[in-house]
């Protein structure tokens, strides 16, 4: 090991151990393409051109207005437990597409070869019959359908003519206000609407792409549908959209990817979620979030601004929310459950991690309204490095949601004394019939824990890597098989250099 | 949206008063400080994250004018060998106070006029150091306005409590704020019971040096009234805070405990019990830091509610960055009687040292129907059952009282108070 160049005092473990880590994104490259940019800024003009790219009717053009005219008079939230420099607005693209996108590509056969070896390297194949990356093929044909978006357009979507045939549609929301205005009109911005939050109604006006999803009643979706979203131009936002409608007793799972390049600049990413169950419909929703964390020292990295919700709005609806938050210098995130129809179920499994100088603030609101609804939360943060970790939740029992029921549990590991982990649970409860438990710990690595490791054999790393993933056990088990094995491994390297 | 302009206390008539007749000039610089520091802060809005469950306008603008709705005053400790100090609309009332064996006991109206006194060193200083990082301009209002209270300094381990007794009768406000200082190796036990004012505002400033030993119980009555009360307290090496608030059938009470453990080792607890039916809003709001070495905190909150009555529980730990072995403790839990009740809570960590062991939990439900069946099936009645199970309910904060006899009475006075009512 060459130590000539280490100041005195600094060993040659700790330089491995940086060295490990400098080297620990996977995601971290660029793609190489010709893009197209709009303007740098936000104004008027760059919403109008948004949505003539798009090419979208006029009544979605007014909507994007009323949001941008709305959003001008927004103040930034400040109460959450992070701390950023401020963001200029006016300092960064709005929409970014290949330019080989400029005409849509009729099927995956088009797309620019680049883009799909772009998606090739980070794991997601777009050809059909495939797999997501790292899994034997299991019995039987599990597939899934992927939509890819990268900066701020869909450049392929998977499957979509199986999916048509049991009547799911699945395609990017560009598509969808062009092909569905009436489902779009029904139901965009019922969930989160335009005024919810500052971050929400700015993307309301500056959306350029995501993905659409409605199962037909009594859909069982044959496939698992899966968006991965990539980030690669540079000081360029993402704005994304989803929009998920489960019809009267119909069922999807949808998972969730995101990784971007490593830059020195943080990069703006504010999306919005919006899930719709009807009568007995679920929803299974699964993020992995891997954007750039940034560097060691803090530097560059994704803002995640994202607002997420499902509303419950039919009797014994469904909806199961999962999250590994392992990426971003910011995140900023709450999927939340309206229980509006009785007996209607709200689950929500994360874990989040946050190394170096990453800073998270993310949990749940449970909102129960119907009678008879539960809700679960199990949220497992861990924090090392310099990070800061804040679990903010919200679990409110209405007075008409009688007979109800909230288990909350939050746990924070602190691995290392320079980082912080913060619980900041809101409870409230207007009805007497129902019950709610909340419980939360903060410890550290279990020495007894890690000993047991160590003492057959485990490096040290590895060993806390093991104990964390036990932590992380009961959120992991609820996320889809291929997921679960991506988060086990995101779970390790996430940690990676944090000890010693 | 347009925030509306936080308003502006106006203490101006009421301070000069204050400030101007302070004849020695420690008295008079902190009593200006605090009015600078009111009113740069502006009182409490209801926008502000810290009132996000009571409305503060009540204890700002809000007259209050008592009907006759007052009952009949239950003796507690009528059995206590105690020094008993009596106020009298928010007024010490005259006579003299008690001789206490190893501690002193002043009128703040004496202390804060001597040049040269321990008090000058306390008073305000800890609620200054408390503004931070939430104001709490009420409190501020207090030390700038106060000019009556207590000023107690242990120095021995006392042999009885010291009860403060008020009596409050018309509509009187009342501005009270206690100094007291436990010296290294002292202990003592501290009563309040009665009514300052029909609107008080009381603050209590409590240094406990190494080795010191706090003990404070308080019992909160008195329909319609609007109490809100700050204690500020610094604990030094292995000493001891312990404090507990019953409250029952005040209008509006809003109790913010502010701890701060400096000194390796220290032992902190707050707990609370109230029983509020109807018209009752009543929050507690608990501030722990620790900023030391293997100190122990825990905070037991019991909420018994009915007929429209409201709860609130705020409480934070802050564990400081170097403040290992931390073991803080959080607990708050409801019992709502009927559906009109409501149960708010934000129970809170903030955690920068690794090496620690912190849990909160929180919970809220109907009494249990198969502990009601049992009892009914034993030939008790509902309401005897209700009540037997509601006692049971609130006995583990009063568990948290050190001295069994003072936690019999605290029992024993509940048990009456559910009997009348």
């Amino acid at each position: 090991m060459d130590n000539v160049l280490v100041k005195d005092g600094v060993d040659a473990e700790t330089v491995e151990a940086v060295k490990v880590l400098s080297g620990t994104y996977k995601y971290g490259w660029d793609t190489d393409i010709e893009m197209e940019y709009a303007p740098k800024g936000l104004s008027e003009d760059i919403v109008r051109l948004i949505s003539s790219k798009n090419d979208e009717p006029e009544w979605m053009l007014d909507w994007r207005l009323a949001a941008y005219r709305r959003w001008l008079n927004l103040k930034v939230p400040e109460w959450a437990m992070v701390d950023y420099p401020k963001i200029d607005f006016q300092d960064q693209y709005y929409y970014a597409r290949p330019k080989s996108m400029e005409k849509k590509p009729e099927s995956l056969d088009d797309v620019d070869p680049k883009l799909l070896e772009t998606y090739k390297k980070l794991g997601i194949p777009l050809k059909e019959q495939a797999l997501l990356a790292g899994v034997e093929a299991p019995e039987g044909e599990r597939k899934v359908a992927v939509d890819a978006v990268f900066d701020s357009v869909s450049v392929g979507t998977t499957f979509q003519k199986e999916l048509m045939e049991a009547g799911v549609i699945f395609c990017s929301i560009s598509e969808a206000i062009k092909d569905h205005p009436e489902l779009i009109r029904k139901y965009l911005g019922t969930v989160v609407p335009v005024s919810d939050n500052y971050y929400a109604t700015l993307n309301s006006a500056v959306f350029s792409d995501g993905s659409f999803v409605y199962i037909p009643p009594g859909v069982r979706c044959p496939m698992e549908l899966s968006t991965y979203f990539r980030i690669n131009a540079e000081n360029t936002g993402q704005f994304e959209r989803t929009l998920i409608i489960a019809d009267k007793d119909s069922y999807v799972s949808y998972l969730e990817g995101c990784t971007a390049p490593k830059r020195d600049v943080a990069q703006l990413h504010a999306a919005v979620v919006e899930l719709v169950l009807l009568d007995d419909a679920e929803i299974k929703y699964s993020t992995v979030q891997n954007w750039f964390p940034g560097d060691e020292n803090g530097k560059g990295g994704i803002y995640n601004f994202v607002t997420k919700r499902a509303d419950c709005r039919g009797k014994r609806s469904k909806v199961m929310w999962t999250q590994v938050e392992t990426g971003s210098a910011v995140t900023w995130k709450y999927p939340s459950c309206i229980l509006r129809g009785s007996e209607s179920q709200g689950e929500f499994y994360s874990i989040a991690i946050a190394n170096n100088m990453q800073q998270a603030d993310t949990g749940t609101k449970m909102i129960h309204l119907g009678k008879n609804t539960k809700s679960r939360i199990v949220s497992k943060g861990i924090s090392a490095g310099k990070a800061q970790n804040t679990y903010r939740g919200l679990v409110s029992m209405h007075p008409k949601a009688k007979h109800s029921r909230n288990y909350t549990q939050c746990d924070s590991l602190l691995i290392g004394d320079k980082c912080g982990a913060h619980t900041v649970p809101y409870i409230e409860v207007k009805n007497n019939s129902s019950r709610v438990e909340h419980e939360a710990t903060t410890s550290k690595v279990d020495d007894d824990q890690l000993f047991y490791c160590r003492s057959r054999g485990m490096g040290e790393e590895d060993a806390v890597a093991l104990v964390v993933n036990g932590f992380c056990k009961e959120v992991l088990q609820a996320l889809p098989m291929e997921f679960a094995m991506e988060a086990q491994q995101l779970v390790a390297i996430s940690l990676e250099g944090s000890v010693g | 949206m347009p925030i509306p302009e936080r308003k502006k206390p106006d203490l101006r008539p009421v301070s000069d008063e204050t400030v101007m007749s302070s004849s020695v000039a420690w008295a008079k610089e902190t009593r200006s400080k605090a009015v600078a520091r009111a009113e740069s802060q502006g009182f409490p809005s209801r926008q502000d994250e810290y009132w996000k469950y009571t409305q503060p306008d009540a204890f700002i603008s809000e007259q209050v004018k008592l009907t006759s709705r007052l009952r009949p005053e239950l003796e507690i400790f009528s059995a206590q060998t105690e020094y008993l100090i009596n106020f009298e609309n928010g007024h010490l009332s005259s006579g003299r106070l008690p001789s206490v064996v190893g501690c002193d006991v002043e009128r703040l109206g004496e202390s804060t006029t001597l040049d040269s006194h321990w008090i000058r060193d306390l008073y305000g200083q800890l609620e200054l150091a408390g503004q931070n990082p939430v104001e709490r301009s009420l409190a501020a209002v207090n030390t700038a306005l106060a000019t009556e209270g207590v000023v107690l300094r242990a120095t021995g381990i006392l042999d009885h409590p010291i009860r403060i007794h008020s009596v409050s009768k018309g509509n009187a406000d009342a501005i009270v704020h206690h100094v007291i200082k436990v010296e290294a190796g002292a202990s003592m036990t501290l009563i309040e019971t009665g009514q300052y004012g029909t609107r008080a505002n009381i603050v209590i400033e409590v240094d406990v040096a190494d080795t010191g030993c706090f003990h404070h119980i308080r019992v909160q009555d008195g329909v319609e009234r609007h109490i809100h009360s700050h204690i500020f307290a610094r604990l030094g090496k292995m000493s001891t805070f312990k404090s507990f608030t019953l409250t029952s059938d005040v209008k509006l009470t809003r109790n913010e405990c502010v701890l701060e453990l400096t000194g390796d080792n220290a032992n902190a607890t707050v707990a609370g019990a109230c029983l509020g039916d109807g018209e009752f809003h009543h929050d507690d709001t608990i501030f722990v830091t620790h900023d030391a070495v293997n100190c122990e905190s825990r905070q037991v909150f019991k909420k018994v509610l009915r007929n429209g009555a409201v709860g609130v529980f705020q409480g934070k730990i802050l564990v400081k960055s170097g403040a290992q072995k931390t073991d803080g403790y959080q607990i708050s839990q409801s019992l709502l009687l009927d559906d009109d009740s409501q149960f708010l809570a934000k129970p809170e960590l903030e955690i920068y040292a690794d090496d620690v062991a912190c849990s909160h939990g929180s919970t809220s439900g109907a009494i249990d129907d198969e502990a009601l069946f049992y009892l009914r099936s034993r030939g008790v009645s509902h309401t005897k059952a209700v009540d037997l199970l509601t006692l049971s309910f609130v006995a583990e904060a009063i568990q948290e009282i050190e001295d069994d006899t003072l936690a019999d009475a605290i029992l024993n006075h509940l048990t009456k108070a559910l009997e009348i009512r």
